[in-house]
């Protein structure tokens, strides 16, 4: 559930879902989409995300033109694909390129969250893949933003293995000596968080972001408990030693950047 | 091929408490099996059995997910779905294998990685990503076998296998029906049109490319289709084992490199 009700990627207006006051987009863009009246962080699409984080201009796309199919004929997911791309004004669920942040050249990818909820099927699976094993040929670090509601069940058996294979893209990138930087923001679950995003070198996350497995509802059903406090949220996961840094959005480009340098320093 | 079996119908056989569970074809099949537990970090977890022993002869290292026979060892087994604690007990047996030399069999059924506060708390989805990384770059080959309800990641954090193997009554999900049935129509009733939609049979997988082999069941006992299984996982090793570590490395990652559609 995002927390302004925008249905755009730039309306010009959004009202915040948790105090309810009105706010102009270009004001929010400016406060980094975090609500100036209560403090409430935003989802941002990707391209949002990419304006905060890369250097002007900097953004080299790759992969942008690929398209998800419909390998098992799955019902209405052609539907879901045509509607997503405009909720999202992107034709996946992820945006992959390299950039620079802070002047430190990186790879990265950003997942969108307007997108069928980030869910990974083929394409993100397979742009994803390719951009760490570009980031392997090249020596670049990975900076990855992460947000997904799990695998996309649409693409079937395809979907689940996209958890294997980009663990093995990860891997041969970790084995060739580079830095994989995941920040997880909100919400990070299901596959994403059985894969890639629970396998950064560093793990960040931004205040209060929904990060878990299993999700909230389906343990509270299973078990017939009531869920603690705080559940699954980003302060949860530092708690339980999952997660290195919380950040708060404003910095996060900041600490990134620092922790470039410090990787990209050869003895 | 039995096509006029109706996907569910596979659901429903590979979940039926008459089937054997991952432990039985361990122990028919591996001789002079010694099981080891725990994961050095937590706890053990009844859901995977997992130790050494010998295959025709030659030791390996097997891993199973196991259900229970009777009620109370059930409950203690929580109903063969694996904790973080069950996954990390199979990674550091698969490590052990690593240094060892020996290869890795994996015996796959669940409904999925068990669900629970307990189980977030101690970071089900970094153990599932663990096994998932290692097992891509396990220097031994690594045979996985669906022998039951394959349940989504849940099941694939012991599937990264050179060769994966089903048995033709053995599914093999992204998600449960039920779970997709209420999830897109709001309604778990609908089940049987998500097995269908979902494409989630042995026979499915094996045009898919995601699996190497189906092994059948028609008119077999259990022995004789665990017998069957192992005379193709023993052949199967064989030719593992004649591989460069390089070659065996680049043909696992290569493998699964090519799934998708797009």
């Amino acid at each position: 559930m995002s927390i302004f009700n925008n249905k755009t990627n730039s309306p010009d207006k959004c009202t915040c879902k948790k105090c309810g006051v009105e706010v102009e987009s270009s004001v929010l863009s400016q406060s980094a989409y975090i609500c100036p009246e209560c403090g409430t962080y935003m989802r941002m699409g990707a391209l949002q995300r990419l304006e905060l984080i890369a250097d002007n201009k900097s953004f080299k796309e790759m992969d942008k033109s690929m398209k998800s199919k419909n390998p098992l004929n799955f019902p209405d997911y052609n539907d879901k694909i045509e509607k997503a791309m405009t909720a999202s004004g992107l034709n996946e669920g992820v945006i992959c390129g390299t950039a620079k942040v802070d002047g430190n050249p990186c790879a990265i990818f950003i997942m969108d969250s307007n997108f069928m909820m980030g869910s990974m099927g083929s394409v993100v699976g397979e742009k994803i893949t390719r951009l760490f094993e570009k980031a392997t040929e090249k020596n670049l670090p990975v900076v990855g933003f992460c947000t997904s509601g799990g695998a996309r069940m649409q693409e079937g058996i395809y979907s689940l293995m996209q958890m294997a294979k980009v663990s093995g893209a990860v891997k041969r990138h970790s084995d060739s000596g580079n830095l994989y930087i995941a920040v997880l923001t909100d919400p990070t679950t299901g596959g994403v968080t059985a894969s890639f995003a629970m396998l950064g070198d560093i793990i960040m996350a931004e205040p209060k972001a929904l990060i878990g497995f299993a999700g909230a509802r389906v343990i509270e059903q299973t078990t017939g408990k009531k869920l603690p406090d705080g559940f699954q949220r980003a302060e949860f996961m530092l708690e339980h030693g999952f997660i290195d840094i919380i950040e708060e959005r404003p910095r996060l480009k900041y600490t990134i950047s620092k922790l470039l340098k410090m990787h990209s320093h050869v003895e | 091929m039995s096509d006029k079996i109706k996907p569910y119908e596979r659901v429903q056989a590979a979940r039926s408490n008459a089937r054997p569970s991952g432990g039985y074809y361990l122990k028919r099949m591996i001789d002079n099996f010694v099981e080891l537990h725990g994961d050095r970090r937590y706890g053990e977890d009844g859901a995977i059995v997992g130790g050494v022993g010998f295959l025709n002869g030659r030791p390996v290292t097997a891993i199973a997910m196991e259900r229970g026979a009777t009620i109370e060892e059930r409950m203690q087994r929580h109903f063969g779905c694996p904790t973080p604690e069950g996954y990390r007990k199979a990674l550091r047996l698969m490590k052990q294998a690593e240094k060892f030399k020996r290869p890795v069999i994996c015996f796959i059924g669940c409904s999925g990685a068990y669900c629970g506060v307990d189980a977030e708390e101690r970071g089900q989805g970094e153990a599932i990503a663990e096994n998932l990384f290692e097992m891509m770059g396990l220097k031994v080959p690594v045979i996985s076998v669906v022998v039951g309800e394959g349940g989504s990641g849940g099941a694939l954090a012991l599937g990264v296998g050179d060769t994966v193997v089903m048995l033709e009554n053995a599914v093999y999900s992204v998600i449960s029906p039920e779970g997709c049935a209420s999830i897109l129509w709001k309604d778990s009733a609908k089940a049987a049109d998500a097995a269908e939609a979902l494409k989630l049979t042995a026979y499915d997988l094996n045009k898919f490319g995601a699996i190497e082999k189906v092994i059948e069941e028609k008119g077999k006992t259990s022995e004789e289709i665990c017998d069957d299984l192992k005379e193709f996982i023993v052949k199967e090793l064989d030719a593992k084992r004649k591989k460069s570590t390089k070659d065996l490395l680049d043909e696992r990652y290569n493998k699964f490199r090519k799934m998708g559609v797009y």
